[in-house]
C-alpha cells in the first residue's frame, strides 16, 4: 500500500511521470537488545521517498522516528530489512558524502569561527582554501548570516546556530538533507521564521529533504508527504500527502485545506496512540 | 526608567561589613599572611627553647632576642629568612655558587625538559589509551601503579641506571621530573580526548572523516581546556622532582643541592631561603601555564 502511495506521483511539479527512487526502505526492522529485553524501535518500515520531495516524519517520543533517519543515514544499523539510498546501502551513501544531517542542537565546535564551522566539513572533504571559503560565504548567505563570518557560536541566538548548523550542512552540496527535529529545541516565533525560511531554501535548492518532527502544524507547512508513526514498536501507520500550493507563506496555516490535513496528522497520531493503550 | 526609586529586594540585602570586607580578594589574602606571620613568631621562642646557645630564663623580650640572633635556630624568624633570600639572590654575583638564582636557575632547567617530557609523553599515552582500546586495559594499570612508587626510591636507581650509559647532569634529573608529571597530564588529556559528545562526533560520522581527522579537528581541540588543568598541576609537579632528582645525584647545583648541603651543615636559613625560592618558582611556573592558558582559550574564542 505505501509503494503504491510512493510510486503515484500526485505531486506536479511540471515534468510529471515516475522520479528517481532516492529513498528505498524495506521490510526495515531494528530491536535494541537491552538489559530489561529486547526494544523494538523499529518494526517492518516499508518508504520509498523519490528526489525532489520533502516528506516529514511525525510521531510521539519513542516512535522510531529519529531511529529510522539515523538508518538511513547510517548511524544506526538495522537488524532486518534492507535500505538503499540511491540504490546504494547506507554505510556506501555515508563514505560517497551523500547526505547533509542537521541535529537536534548546532553542535558547532565552539573554538571554530562560524565561517569556520561551515568550512568544517569542506576540509574534511579536501576542498581548496580558496573554494571553502566561496562555499562558507554563499551558504550563510543562504540562511541569512552574510556579516556573521567571523563571530564565534556564543555570539549567536540559538536560531542562529541552527541556521549556521544548516548551512554547514548544505556547503558541501549534498543532494540529500537530513534534519532531525532541527527547530525543536527554539521557541514557536522563531521556529515559524525558520521554517519560511527553509520552505524558500527548500524550493531554492530542489533538495530531498527528510525532516523529523512532532509539531504537526510544522509538518503540514513545510512537507510534500507526512509519515505518521507510532511507537512500541516504532511503525509507520499512515503517509499523508500534502497537495499545498508550492508557495507557502504562515497565513496558509489559516486555511481549510491546511486544517484538514493537520486534523488527518492528529488523527492518525491518536489512532497509533489508542492501539498503544 | 524609574529603578532607582524601586526599593531594594530583601534577598539583594549586602553582608555585614567585616565579612565583606574579608570575603574581597586582597584582604583575605593578606589576613592570612598575617595569621601565618603572628603563628610563626609566636613559636620561634619556644621551638629554639633547647639550643645549648640559648639562655635558660629571662625576660620573654630577652629570649626573643637571643632567638632571632641565632646563628643556626632550629626556627629562624620570618625576616631573617626575607634577609636571607635577599642576599643570596640580589646581593650575590649571578654566577657564585651562593647564589640563589644560579640555583634557581639549575633547577629550573632541569624542570623545564623534564615538563616537556613529561607532557609529550603524557599526551601520547593519552593518544595510545584513547585510540587502542586493548591499551586502556594494558596500559592503564601500570601508569597508576607508576606513581604509587615513592619517587624517593626509583630516583637513585634512575641515576645509576642512566650513568651506566653515560648520561649525566641535567638528562638523569629531567627524567626522575619527568615520571613524576607525565600522570596528571595523561589522566586529563584521556578525559578531554573523550570530552565531545556523541553528536559531535555522529557530526563527524556523517561527513565520513578518518580517525586522524577526527582527532585533529575534534578530539585534539576539544581537549586543550583539560591540557592547562593537567598542566598546571604537571609544571609544579615537575619542578618537584627537579628538585628530588638532585638529592640522590650528589649535585653541586640547584635548589636541591642546596637543601641537601644545607641540612648536612646544620645552616637551617640556607634551607629555609631554599624552600621559599623553591615555593617562589613554582608560582611564577603555575602563572605562567595560566597566562598561557587565558592566552590560548581566548584565541580560540572563549567568553571573554
Amino acid at each position: 500500500m505505501l509503494d503504491g502511495v510512493a510510486t503515484t506521483d500526485q505531486r506536479t511539479d511540471g515534468q510529471g511521470g515516475a522520479r528517481a527512487r532516492v529513498i528505498d526502505i524495506n521490510g526495515l526492522s531494528l530491536t535494541f537488545e537491552t538489559r530489561d529485553g529486547p526494544v523494538f524501535a523499529l518494526s517492518d518500515v516499508n518508504l520509498v521517498v523519490e528526489q525532489g520531495e520533502f516528506v516529514s516524519f511525525i510521531g510521539p517520543s519513542g516512535c522510531g522516528k529519529t531511529t529510522l533517519l539515523r538508518v538511513v543515514a547510517d548511524l544506526e544499523t538495522g537488524t532486518a530489512g534492507r535500505v538503499l539510498v540511491n540504490g546504494v546501502p547506507p554505510d556506501q551513501a555515508r563514505r560517497e558524502r551523500q547526505y547533509g544531517y542537521v541535529f537536534q542542537a548546532p553542535a558547532l565546535y565552539p573554538w571554530r569561527t562560524v565561517e569556520r564551522n561551515v568550512m568544517l566539513p569542506l576540509e574534511i572533504m579536501g576542498f581548496s582554501g580558496e573554494e571553502r571559503r566561496e562555499r562558507a560565504r554563499r551558504n550563510l548567505a543562504l540562511v541569512n548570516l552574510a556579516g556573521f563570518e567571523r563571530k564565534y557560536p556564543w555570539q549567536l541566538s540559538g536560531g542562529m546556530q541552527q541556521r549556521v548548523s544548516i548551512a554547514r550542512a548544505l556547503s558541501f552540496d549534498p543532494h540529500l538533507l537530513f534534519m532531525d527535529e532541527p527547530f525543536g529545541a527554539l521557541d514557536e516565533i522563531v521556529r515559524d521564521k525558520l521554517n519560511e525560511q527553509l520552505l524558500q531554501l527548500w524550493r531554492h535548492t530542489r533538495k530531498t529533504v527528510l525532516f523529523v518532527t512532532h509539531s504537526i502544524p510544522e509538518a503540514v507547512f513545510l512537507s510534500t508527504r507526512i509519515v505518521v508513526m507510532s511507537p512500541r514498536p516504532g511503525r509507520i501507520i499512515d503517509v499523508i500527502d500534502c497537495n499545498l500550493p508550492a508557495e507557502r507563506t504562515l497565513e496558509l496555516r489559516e486555511t481549510p485545506e491546511f486544517l484538514a490535513l493537520a486534523q488527518r496528522v492528529r488523527d492518525g497520531l491518536r489512532a497509533g496512540h489508542s492501539y498503544d493503550d | 526608567m524609574t529603578t532607582e526609586a524601586l526599593p531594594a529586594r530583601p534577598s539583594a540585602r549586602l553582608p555585614s561589613l567585616p565579612a565583606r570586607i574579608l570575603s574581597s580578594g586582597p584582604v583575605a589574602i593578606a589576613a592570612v599572611v598575617l595569621a601565618i606571620l603572628v603563628g610563626w613568631y609566636a613559636m620561634i621562642v619556644p621551638m629554639n627553647a633547647g639550643l645549648p646557645s640559648m639562655p635558660k630564663e629571662g625576660s620573654y623580650a630577652e629570649l626573643t632576642r637571643a632567638a632571632w640572633s641565632l646563628e643556626r635556630p632550629v626556627l629562624p624568624a620570618p625576616h631573617a629568612v626575607v634577609a636571607e633570600l635577599w642576599r643570596s639572590t640580589v646581593e650575590t654575583r649571578m654566577t657564585s655558587p651562593r647564589s640563589l638564582v644560579f640555583h634557581g636557575w639549575v633547577t629550573l632547567s632541569s624542570t623545564l625538559l623534564g615538563f616537556a617530557l613529561g607532557v609529550a609523553l603524557g599526551i601520547v599515552l593519552a593518544i595510545g589509551i584513547v585510540s587502542v582500546k586493548a591499551l586502556e586495559k594494558s596500559l592503564l594499570p601500570w601508569i597508576i601503579a607508576s606513581q604509587t612508587i615513592p619517587i624517593l626510591a626509583v630516583a637513585p636507581i634512575i641515576i645509576v641506571v642512566l650513568g651506566s650509559i653515560g648520561l649525566t647532569g641535567l638528562v638523569p634529573k629531567a627524567i626522575i621530573s619527568m615520571y613524576l608529571c607525565f600522570f596528571p597530564v595523561t589522566i586529563g588529556m584521556v578525559k578531554g580526548f573523550t570530552s565531545p559528545d556523541s553528536m559531535q562526533l555522529d557530526l563527524m560520522r556523517t561527513y565520513s572523516a578518518s580517525g586522524l581527522q577526527t582527532f585533529a579537528k575534534l578530539r585534539w581541540p576539544a581537549s586543550v581546556p583539560f591540557l592547562f588543568a593537567s598542566l598546571k598541576v604537571a609544571v609544579s609537579i615537575s619542578l618537584v622532582g627537579a628538585i628530588v632528582g638532585e638529592l640522590p645525584t650528589g649535585a653541586q647545583a640547584g635548589l636541591g643541592a642546596r637543601l641537601l648541603s644545607g641540612s648536612y651543615y646544620g645552616q637551617t636559613l640556607q634551607i629555609w631561603a631554599a624552600l621559599f625560592a623553591a615555593a617562589i618558582l613554582a608560582s611564577l611556573l603555575v602563572l605562567a601555564v595560566t597566562l598561557a592558558e587565558k592566552v590560548t582559550l581566548r584565541l580560540m574564542g572563549g567568553r571573554p
